[in-house]
């Protein structure tokens, strides 16, 4: 299928903004996820929403839908202030959402789904309307679904999961329709069907944005781009320029990165962990294919790639934590039989984006429940040697967890697994919605543990100015394949461009 | 997308034919036995419409038939209204209170719903306790009428007020209204997105639920001729009614009557054990409920699809 792109009729572009966001701020406790973000959406425009990772997108657009209450600005829809409003009201005021996961009726069929999005809000709705079931049998043809219109979700292929969400977004015929991630997980040309079919909303008039992490994957469908980060506007303005400007450069490739590799030829020969061929079906999607990668004993190895590519999933399997095809082996030590709590025990031990620490106990209660394994007079040592790594967390000794700020979480997370001595540690995103300045904290403690321990890493990152400068060897992991295996100073020549 | 199945009907008619011709060949307690587990099969029913449907575990099934009971019972002992009157009345007080008690607790998310709604019924045992000049406290109310004193009879009322609930009730659930309710119950957030007012819709099934739980508690009263707090109240009763819900298989509406009989008759069965007849069905019903969590029909209807 060619997709032909058309520039957007002038008289679109000049029609008066449908959505017109002024000032919108989110700050949910310390955190500020949206700050200040003004924003203009007109009809028959499809507008890009891009930024990074924990930048705030995912909260505009929440905000937007009244998913969630701004903590300040404005929410105009054709000049009525929608801005607090509950997220039916928003509905029924012309803003439509086709949320990533598809969260259909599981015992209810396609056909039936579709009509749901067509009822009104009614209590007295008692009876099945006929002409209901033939715009909902109309709308599923235009998606193609046609043929499986009365199957079950359950039976569906990812892809057509995908195409019962913009059936229901079609059905409520929004003014705004806001599509969140609209081709993860998706192949070519199901990109190519999709990117017809948000036109298909363009075409009809309506305003589209785009939720997305990089600018490349929209650029094709989107006549304009906002790039968020840190909850703040960065640039604004056509793929090509938003992709051009130096803020949106750094804040994706890094500036200027310093890298100091250790040849691969540096380690010991034999690899202390062993990934091959390894597959992983979450329903139906592959989230991992074919993936091999290899660490050394004391290496530090980064797995770079963009949200939904699959570093959290790979970091399960190795974990056990999710079934999958292939074997992985450490120390020599096939893990396919070993519990997760086993394979803790063996020395892998894994620290999750979502951080999981115990936000009642105090800073040294969780340290302590790391090293639960190790005698007092040790575990006071380990503590210790940690407590000069990350200074921060003695100060805060006897703060309960949940009153960290996200950076001191994060040191603590680091900290309580270190506390588990650990033979690899694998770090999943640590970066993930931490300011510049913490970030650079982390980034110190990290090359400082790389100097003075013979600590094996592992880590996961979409943030490449984190991932690179440690780094002794890079794998790119994108859409569930490990594409590029490198030393980090070759990344920004050779892979740079996709991570705009 | 009928409202009530076809397949439902031929499966359903030949039973509900042979159910009401049981007088003619049963003795008056089988008779008695099923026409208290007919009254239970719509409590049964009413619970699975908040909790197969409307997602809320509702801890507190014997609040709203407590209110119904008692609200008639008390009209009619003291005021000695008409019974047609008092089970509307019993039936209002039903529905008013349950409102009074959904309306916040619904504002509440997570388990915190079931928490109140389980308060809720210890506040009633206190409140009919503590005005026992009104209720007769913990020696029952009795009431002078009776809907008939003849066995057949009331098993006939029964057997025909379980139908006719047990058809609004699953025409409801299959209703366009039926399956908003069901988006809301699965993901509020999803169904607040399509335009839904979820909180609407889980008070309108809450209130659907209380008038079926009321006016059936008022039906009992009458035909038992007391109500009292062991029978109709206690906390072990809400539990009977639950287990049978989910027994008979969660979202199928009339898999709590089928529970609800299978239940009574087991226990009845295994009368002979003494009192270990209440641990033999308990256990069966935990065996179900771990190893079958879809239930006997949910477990039928999965075996069809697939």
């Amino acid at each position: 299928m060619t997709v032909a792109v058309k520039p957007p009729a002038a008289a679109t572009v000049r029609a008066e903004p449908c959505l017109t966001v002024r000032g919108l701020t989110k700050r949910y406790g310390g955190l500020v996820a949206a700050k200040n973000v003004d924003l203009d959406l007109r009809p028959g425009e499809i507008l890009g929403l891009i930024g990074p990772n924990g930048s705030g997108k995912s909260t505009v657009m929440k905000l937007v839908m009244g998913l969630e209450k701004p903590s300040a600005g404005s929410i105009r829809l054709d000049g009525t202030e929608i801005a607090g409003w509950p997220a039916h009201k928003v509905a029924r005021a012309g803003i439509g959402l086709v949320f990533q996961h598809a969260r259909p009726l599981m015992r209810q069929t396609v056909l039936e789904n579709i009509v749901l999005a067509l009822l009104p809000d009614s209590l007295l709705r008692l009876t099945p309307d006929s002409s209901v079931t033939d715009r909902a049998r109309a709308i599923a043809e235009r998606v193609g679904l046609g043929a499986v219109i009365d199957r079950r979700p359950g039976t569906l292929a990812f892809a057509d999961l995908r195409r019962l969400e913009l059936a229901k977004a079609i059905a409520r015929d929004p003014k705004v329709v806001l599509v969140d991630e609209p081709f993860a997980g998706l192949t070519g040309p199901e990109v190519a069907t999709f990117s017809a079919l948000i036109r298909g909303f363009r075409d009809e008039g309506k305003a589209v944005l785009l939720v997305d992490h990089n600018v490349k994957s929209v650029a094709a469908l989107v006549d304009r781009v906002f790039a968020l980060y840190l909850g703040e506007r960065i640039a604004e303005g056509s793929a090509e320029s938003v992709m051009a400007d130096p803020t949106v450069r750094r804040v994706y490739l890094g500036g200027s990165i310093e890298t100091a590799a250790r040849p691969e030829a540096a380690f010991k020969t034999e690899s202390l962990l062993t990934v091959e061929g390894v597959d992983v079906l979450y329903g139906k999607a592959q989230a991992l294919r074919g993936v091999s990668i290899h660490v050394h004993e004391g290496e530090f190895v980064s797995v770079v790639g963009l949200n939904g590519a699959g570093k959290t999933t790979l970091f399960n399997a190795v974990s056990n934590i999710v079934p999958h095809a292939g074997t992985i082996r450490f120390g020599g030590q096939d893990l396919a039989r070993m519990t997760p709590a086993a394979i803790a025990r063996a020395g892998i031990v894994q620290v999750p984006e979502t951080r999981e620490l115990f936000g009642d106990l105090s800073v040294l209660e969780n340290l302590d429940l790391g090293g639960h394994h190790l005698s007092k007079a040790q575990a006071a040592k380990e503590r210790d040697k940690l407590y000069e790594l990350f200074p921060i967390l003695k100060a805060r000794e006897g703060q309960s967890a949940r009153t960290l700020s996200g950076g001191e979480q994060q040191m603590l997370t680091i900290a309580r697994a270190l506390m588990m001595r650990p033979r690899l540690l694998i770090l999943d995103e640590p970066t993930l919605g931490l300011a510049p300045v913490i970030l650079e904290q982390l980034s110190k403690a990290l090359e400082r543990l790389r100097q003075t321990t013979p600590i094996t890493v592992l880590l996961g990152e979409q943030n490449v100015t984190f991932a690179l400068p440690h780094a002794d060897r890079v794998y790119v992991l994108e859409q569930a394949k490990i594409v590029w295996e490198g030393p980090p100073d070759r990344f920004a020549t050779e892979m740079g461009a996709a991570y705009l | 997308m009928s409202l009530i199945p076809a397949r439902f009907i031929l499966i359903a008619l030949p039973i509900l034919v042979a159910a009401a011709l049981l007088p003619l060949g049963v003795s008056g307690y089988i008779l008695g036995l099923l026409t208290i587990a007919y009254y239970f099969a719509v409590f049964s029913m009413a619970w699975d419409l908040l909790f197969g449907f409307a997602g809320e575990v509702n801890f507190g099934p014997t609040f709203l038939i407590g209110l119904g009971a008692y609200g008639a019972g008390i009209l009619n002992n003291r005021y000695g209204l008409d019974i047609p009157l008092c089970l509307l009345a019993g039936t209002a007080l039903a529905v008013i209170g349950g409102l009074a008690l959904a309306v916040p607790a619904l504002k509440l998310s997570g388990p915190y719903f079931g928490l109140v709604t389980l308060v809720a019924v210890l506040l009633l045992q206190n409140l009919i306790v503590v005005f026992s000049d009104l209720t007769g406290g913990e020696i029952g109310l009795t009431v002078p009428d009776v809907i008939s004193i003849d066995a057949d009879t009331n098993y006939w009322i029964a057997l025909g007020f379980m139908t006719v609930s047990g058809l609004i009730l699953t025409a409801i659930s299959r209703s366009p209204a039926g399956l908003i309710l069901q988006a809301a119950g699965q993901d509020p957030v999803v169904a607040g997105a399509l335009g839904f007012n979820v909180a609407k819709h889980k008070i309108a099934a809450f209130a659907v639920s209380a008038a079926f739980s009321g006016l059936a508690g008022g039906l009992i009263v009458f035909y038992m001729g007391t109500a009292s707090v062991g029978t109709l109240i206690d906390t072990s009763v809400g539990v009977q009614i639950i287990i049978a819900a989910v027994l008979g298989g969660r979202r199928t509406i009339v898999g709590g009557a089928l529970g609800a009989v299978f239940l009574i008759a087991a226990g009845e069965l295994l009368r002979p054990l003494g009192s270990l007849s209440t641990f033999v069905v308990s256990a069966a019903a935990l065996a179900v409920i771990l190893f079958v969590p879809t239930g006997l029909l949910g477990l039928a209807s999965f075996r069809r699809a697939s």
